[in-house]
């Protein structure tokens, strides 16, 4: 049955899911379809994104940090002054509107670093929607602060304690409270993945990012950036900010994956960067990237992030790299903690861990460019979140 | 006549499901040739996936061990050739979720099954929207890809979808996910019917059923009975897994009397 909207990005994407799941795949495109014609549904989203959520967020010359490393000027996408604190919230409120335009009175989410899971319980508890987090134990406890949140909000937080405890394994528990609960639930996917319509959705709700970006560089620096760096866990952030620039082909577009303790180590969630262990396969309901054993079973990954610990990318970033309008590459643990802590420092911006990844890539970068050069940094999100981890990381300051 | 034809010959049919390499690889194989030879009509032989996502707890459980004591696709299809080397004559369909199949390559894994004696396959994640990469791979071959439907299927949708069902429909008779459930779902009369109205091919139910009792209220309205979370639990829990598989089965053979 043909879908109202392309399903695929090449020959990536798709909808891998049981029949249970179909027709609610069907009602959503449906309905994000209509939702997307109606100015009225458009004039609901954008008044929120102003009112309620802060937006446009703020473009930010890093002065000390540009001058400090000598190369091209950076300026920052403060995506960490949105509501709830990253990037996530663009997304839960569009869905969330389309559920209520739906008529399901209750949502589900997965959750890995607790950005998306608290800008689900916020969306639901400004629309009245009942919400179910799913997160994997290991999650749990390194985010805690944000389990925290998520309560307070009037979510129910579910710890997922099957696989390996993170991101996957609370997209898996996430599915299957879908498939039980179809008729009234709605699965509220936090990044740009899963099965059609999801990466098309996720992208459109995302797109704010870069529409907003891209006019705050023409008014406020008069030019576009020669580069774009955003952090690419399941991808939604950087989908988000080079929709904004993909059609500009003089802006070079670059996504960081979480490179672990080291592509060599094994111990990574770089999907791109590993093609020992990266070959196309299909999970959560799309075909992609995926880090897998040789006989087709998800591999283990690890990042110092949990919002970057997914064995899976986006669809549409397999398509960009291909078609080399994107490109890809990773930063470790350890970079991009020093990502963190220069910006910090510089700055005076506590990054979250998933968004230092992209720090880190500009600190590599931008020595080696011209001083009238110019890098956008997508900063996703902020670090308050990540507090614990870093402290054990890094251990007392 | 094919070994799924002729398996329908008398129904309702009792249909266990049961994954290779739990509690290990032999284990597993003698339990298959005990459900085989003490009642099994037709057996949907598990091919373990890491991130299982329509399966509840228990089957997640056993697949989950089987993957730990590391089996293969290889091993699952030299398992089907080892129950034909054993006398097996029922129909045995791989069950398992799509990427270990490609990672494998569907051309060779599609082959080596056959050639193994495998008769068709069930792929929970692969809906007709994106089968025709694998409907190219079964080309040349009579192995068919067993159509799954649900609750949730709306009427045009399974009117277009039955049409091209072979062998046999697979009714996924609940929303959710496997495992037991306390009675028969609200409903599955007027869904079995439904179903029946678009196509001529037996149509077999799944999802939820867990007792004799329950198989046989099913029995009474499709032509097969799946039977997958009870069994993996009973056998499992077993300390003579072999013995418990025949005793299942048979009990399950009995009351489809």
């Amino acid at each position: 049955m043909p879908t109202l909207l392309p399903p695929k990005f090449g020959p990536y994407g798709g909808q891998f899911v049981p029949e249970t799941l179909m027709p609610a795949l069907i009602e959503l495109e449906a309905a994000f379809v209509s939702a997307q014609n109606d100015p009225e549904f458009q004039r609901t989203f954008d008044k929120l994104m102003a009112s309620f959520v802060g937006r446009p967020t703020p473009l930010t010359y890093a002065k000390r940090l540009s001058e400090q490393l000598g190369g091209a000027q950076i300026y920052l996408k403060r995506e960490d002054l949105a509501h709830t604190g990253a990037h996530k919230i663009n997304n839960a409120l569009g869905q969330a509107l389309l559920v209520k335009r739906m008529g399901k009175h209750r949502i589900v989410a997965e959750t890995g670093a607790g950005q998306h899971g608290v800008a689900s319980a916020t969306a639901a508890a400004l629309l009245g929607l009942e919400c179910v987090v799913y997160m994997g134990t290991v999650d749990i406890a390194r985010q805690e602060p944000n389990v925290f949140r998520m309560k307070l909000l009037g979510a129910t937080v579910r710890p997922v304690t099957s696989g390996t405890q993170t991101l996957k394994d609370a997209i898996n528990e996430a599915i299957r409270d879908w498939v039980t609960n179809v008729r009234d639930t709605h699965y509220l996917l936090g990044s740009a993945l899963g099965p059609h319509p999801y990466p098309t959705m996720v992208r459109t709700f995302q797109s704010v990012i870069g529409r907003e970006a891209r006019e705050q560089m023409l008014a406020e620096v008069g030019r576009l950036p020669d580069t774009v760096i955003a952090c690419v866990g399941g991808g939604s952030n950087a989908i988000g900010v080079f929709s904004g620039f993909v059609d500009d082909a003089e802006v070079e577009l670059i996504g960081v994956e979480a490179g672990g303790s080291g592509i060599a180590s094994g111990k990574h969630a770089a999907r791109f960067g590993d093609p020992s262990k990266a070959r196309v396969g299909v999970i959560h309901g799309t075909r992609t990237y995926v880090l897998q054993t040789e006989d087709g079973q998800i591999a283990e990954t690890h990042s110092v992030s949990a919002g970057l610990d997914y064995a899976a990318v986006g669809p549409e970033h397999a398509q960009l790299r291909d078609m080399e309008r994107a490109f890809y590459t990773s930063a470790t643990d350890r970079e991009a903690l020093a990502g963190f802590q220069t910006l910090c420092r510089t700055e005076g911006i506590i990054p979250a861990l998933e968004s230092s990844h992209a720090v880190a890539e500009a600190l590599k970068r931008a020595p080696g460019m011209r001083k009238d050069q110019v890098i956008l940094v997508n900063l996703s999100g902020r670090g308050d979140k990540d507090l614990n981890t870093v402290i054990k990381e890094l251990g007392q300051l | 006549m094919s070994r799924l034809d002729n398996a329908f010959q008398n129904r309702p049919i009792f249909m266990p499901y049961y994954p290779v390499g739990y509690p290990d690889l032999e284990t597993s194989i003698d339990v298959l040739e005990a459900l085989a030879k003490n009642g099994a009509d037709l057996i949907e032989v598990g091919l373990s996936f890491s991130d299982p996502l329509a399966d509840g707890p228990i089957i997640q459980k056993a697949t989950q061990i089987a993957l730990e004591q590391g089996v293969t696709t290889k091993q699952v299809i030299a398992a089907v050739a080892e129950l034909r080397k054993r006398g097996v004559e029922i129909p045995l369909v791989l069950m398992g979720y799509y990427n270990p199949m490609l990672a494998y390559g569907l051309e060779n894994f599609i082959r080596e099954a056959a050639d193994a004696g495998a008769d068709g396959f069930i792929i929970p994640d692969l809906p007709p929207e994106e089968s025709a990469e694998f409907a190219h791979a079964l080309s040349g071959t009579t192995l068919p890809q067993i159509t799954m439907l649900a609750p949730t299927t709306p009427g045009a949708r399974m009117e277009s979808i039955a049409r091209h069902a072979q062998g046999f429909i697979y009714l996924v008779s609940v929303t959710g996910v496997t495992g037991a459930r306390t009675g028969v779902a609200e409903g599955l009369a007027e869904l079995v019917a439904r179903v029946r109205e678009h196509t001529s091919v037996p149509v077999c139910v799944g999802f939820g059923i867990g007792s004799p009792e329950q198989a046989k209220t099913v029995g009474a309205l499709a032509d097969g009975v799946i039977v997958g979370s009870a069994c993996v639990r009973e056998i499992g829990q077993s300390a003579k897994p072999v013995e418990t598989a025949k005793e299942f089965a048979g009990r399950f053979r009995a009351a489809l009397k």
